[in-house]
């Protein structure tokens, strides 16, 4: 076994491990730290495939940015030692069987399918090149969609400010 | 990795990890933790898109910008919704799913 596919299994058993923790402790802080540590080995599976600065990017925007906020949202709406309570068992294991179900049948598709992987170019994702692709308008260009994300995200920005914005005593919205 | 993992024992895992996500998603009644498995489940989607791009089509790099694109939707997402999470704790001091109705107020 190559030291490859050590890491790799490694990776996913641990991501999967602290993905089942996430979604099933009940201190909801904990689940938060879990998810970090489920997204962070996503990272580390992207710094696998060559992929660097995706990778940098998951760990500022998700572990940098989404999970430090969910940990704020969770201090100001919830006590530290709160417990959530526990779910009815029948609509544990009915939602158990859906999604066992669900990764059966996405599981058998999977199985009925072969996939020819091409050997690999040695063609790197370097900062250069996703630079010059991301603002390329030719063919196989990306600036349509960069530039709607770009809006996107000032909408989302003002949409969340206003939102959050606490209403003044007058107005008693 | 590509010589040395075959393909589908990488789109089993990201199968394994979206389904925990859609059982967090349906078990879960605070709003918050249902935010985490939604983030869970694009976490799963965004492996698999760079997982396809890597083994099948190398060097065009298509789904490894639509990953960076997916990242920045779910930072979005994930902001206005923590606003919304925010500001309803302010109005009825709960942030489960059962007290939600009292949104359309």
């Amino acid at each position: 076994m190559k030291s490859a596919a050590i890491i790799f299994y490694t990776l996913a058993s641990v991501m999967i491990v602290f993905s089942l923790l996430a979604v099933t402790t009940r201190k909801i802080l904990r689940a938060a730290v879990y998810l970090l540590f489920a997204l962070g080995g996503t990272a580390a599976l992207y710094f696998m495939v060559g992929y660097n600065f995706l990778a940098a990017v998951q760990l500022i925007v998700y572990v940098g940015g989404i999970v430090v906020l969910i940990i704020f949202s969770i201090l100001l709406t919830s006590h530290i030692n709160e417990k959530l309570q526990k779910p009815d068992p029948l609509k544990l294991i009915l939602t158990a069987v859906v999604a066992l179900a669900g990764t059966s049948l996405v599981l058998y598709v999977l199985g009925n399918h072969t996939f020819i992987a091409q050997n690999p170019t040695g063609a790197t994702a370097d900062v250069e090149t996703i630079g010059l692709m991301l603002l390329n308008y030719g063919t196989g260009g990306y600036v349509l969609p960069f530039e709607v994300i770009s809006i996107l995200l000032l909408a989302a920005m003002v949409g969340a400010i206003v939102i959050a914005k606490r209403n003044k005593p007058s107005d008693n919205g | 990795m590509v010589e040395h993992v075959p393909i589908s024992h990488v789109l089993i895992v990201t199968t394994v990890l979206f389904f925990i996500g859609v059982y967090g998603f349906l078990t879960r009644k605070n709003l918050i933790t249902m935010l985490i498995s939604v983030e869970l489940m694009l976490n799963a989607v965004n492996i698999n898109f760079v997982v396809f791009d890597n083994y099948l089509f190398p060097g065009k790099l298509e789904g490894h910008f639509i990953s960076l694109f997916i990242i920045a939707i779910a930072a979005a997402e994930a902001a206005v919704a923590i606003a919304i999470f925010i500001n309803l704790y302010r109005n009825i001091r709960s942030i489960d799913v059962e007290h939600v109705d009292k949104m359309k107020y």
